[in-house]
């Protein structure tokens, strides 16, 4: 293989913390890797580990979910929910056969668009590294049997 | 023959829970011979795939399929059962979502065909593997090919209804047994194509009778070692109970009985992922904020995957590990 291999990597933003460090990073003219996709949500909270999954069902290499920083929730208390689901949640891909470091927690303040920006470049090395997924969306079945599609 | 509508039934990758099921409604299977002329139904009656195979397409009007698409066999009459078939029903657990055969799908069939071959409660001094094709003095024979994985119904064909459970609660095959007689008489209309039939539309917690209060987790256990309050909600306790993601239809019936729900209707109403919704509802309630604390407790949860995917793994998105679907 010579080409360079590009990861896609969706990242989760909530709306008042990791989103603004983003946003600010982009109005500072800061750059960062095209590889990551953000998405932003109201709340780490608000993610629901089936995002994580349909991400990694859909062909991203990786996720990355960031929030405010622990005690600086908009919401009080649900980027808690967040650090507890990614916790679970990185157990359960183990199992199903997705290595642990292709989800990432990250908390990113407003004004840490630097932070953010580096933590997504250097986050976009090492998921280069692991490789493509190579999620077997429509791999399954014998050859001697037609490829099924995924149902949505 | 009669002109009474045919009905056939078909077990596939399953245990032959689903058939005892049917059994199980008693005097109402009168009702299914009333109404109906079995004509393909392996486990009740002797009929050859030659009979369907000479069937006219659509001639059948009512299947019930049980069981996931474990090898070529099994994929060949789905095939066959779906053209012969107006109304073909998932039914059972494994025909929607994979059930306890779809756990296979961690492990690559090799490693399942040396477990059921080699190990310590197998005698096999010769150490011998099932050969797909074998050449006898008569003729060569063939058994069905695994195939690397275990596929649910709607996966490889076109699936009408619904029916979870493992097995179905017979109350429920009844009541799907009452609908479909009455739809024949003209008294009632079926439901929606894919639609769930014989269950409930909300999630087990909201049958289920045990009372509840806020819950927060510092530990979880095992129902076996520990001594659960009968009144009391099992997750509130600790226990991992599936019953906030599961489709509701059993009447609560395991919680009831003071057992944890592990999950066997299914992803309830509007469930993508049933494994994620229950580590989102499992997570959301830890009582822990500290990383090394949660990991900690996370570690009460012996099983995570085989917790959360137990009847769901084949269905789910993730589907299967790597391994699996290599072979």
């Amino acid at each position: 293989m010579t080409e360079k291999f590009e990861p896609v990597i969706i990242g989760f933003t909530c709306n008042w913390c990791s989103y603004r460090a983003a946003d600010m990073a982009g109005t500072a003219r800061m750059k960062y890797a095209p590889n990551i996709r953000l998405i932003r949500l109201m709340c780490s909270g608000r993610l629901d580990p089936t995002f994580v999954f349909k991400a990694f069902e859909g062909g991203a290499d990786a996720v990355m979910i960031s929030g405010c920083h622990p005690g600086d929730c908009h919401y009080v208390e649900q980027n808690y929910k967040a650090l507890r689901r990614f916790h679970l949640m990185k157990r359960v891909l183990t199992q199903m056969g997705i290595e642990p470091g292709r989800l990432k927690l990250v908390w990113a303040s407003a004004a840490e668009g630097a932070i953010l920006t580096d933590t997504i470049n250097k986050y976009v090395e090492e998921v280069r590294l692991l490789g493509p997924l190579n999620w077997p969306a429509k791999k399954i079945g014998t050859v001697s049997t037609p490829v099924m599609e995924v149902a949505a | 023959m009669s002109a009474k509508p045919k009905f056939a039934m078909y077990w596939a990758a399953s245990c032959g829970g689903c058939e005892i099921a049917v059994l199980n409604i008693h005097e109402k299977i009168l009702d299914v011979d009333a109404n109906f002329d079995v004509v393909f139904w392996p486990v009740a009656m002797d009929a050859k795939y030659k009979d369907v195979e000479a069937m006219e397409d659509g001639s059948i009007l009512l299947t019930l399929w049980n069981g996931g698409i474990r090898n070529d066999e099994n994929e060949h009459i789905a095939h066959l059962l779906r053209k012969k078939s107006k109304i073909l029903v998932a039914f059972g657990s494994c025909a929607c979502e994979g059930c306890i055969p779809g756990l296979a799908n961690f492990v690559p069939v090799k490693e399942l065909v040396d477990t059921a071959f080699t190990t310590i409660s197998t005698d096999n001094p010769q150490n011998l593997r099932p050969q797909t094709t074998y050449a006898m003095p008569e003729g060569e024979i063939h058994i069905p090919t695994l195939y690397p994985q275990l596929r649910t119904l709607d996966q490889v064909v076109d699936v009408d209804y619904y029916m979870p459970g493992c097995p179905p609660e017979s109350h429920q095959i009844g009541a799907v047994i009452d609908l479909v007689v009455q739809v024949l008489q003209g008294k009632a209309q079926l439901p929606p194509k894919g639609a769930v039939i014989g269950a409930g539309n909300s999630t087990v917690c909201d049958e289920c009778k045990r009372k509840r209060n806020v819950k927060t987790i510092k530990e979880f256990g095992r129902i076996q070692l520990t001594h659960a309050d009968p009144e009391l909600c099992l997750l509130e306790q600790g226990i991992p109970c599936n019953g906030v993601a599961t489709r509701s239809g059993c009447n609560a019936r395991c919680p009831t009985a003071g057992a944890q729900c592990i999950g066997c209707y299914g992803p309830a109403e509007g469930v993508i992922d049933y494994g994620a919704r229950l580590i989102s509802a499992f997570a959301s309630v830890i009582d822990a904020d500290k990383p090394e604390e949660i990991e900690r407790i996370l570690d009460g949860l012996v099983d995570p995957a085989g917790q959360f995917y137990r009847f769901n793994l084949a269905g789910s998105l993730l589907r299967a590990g790597k391994s699996a679907w290599k072979g």
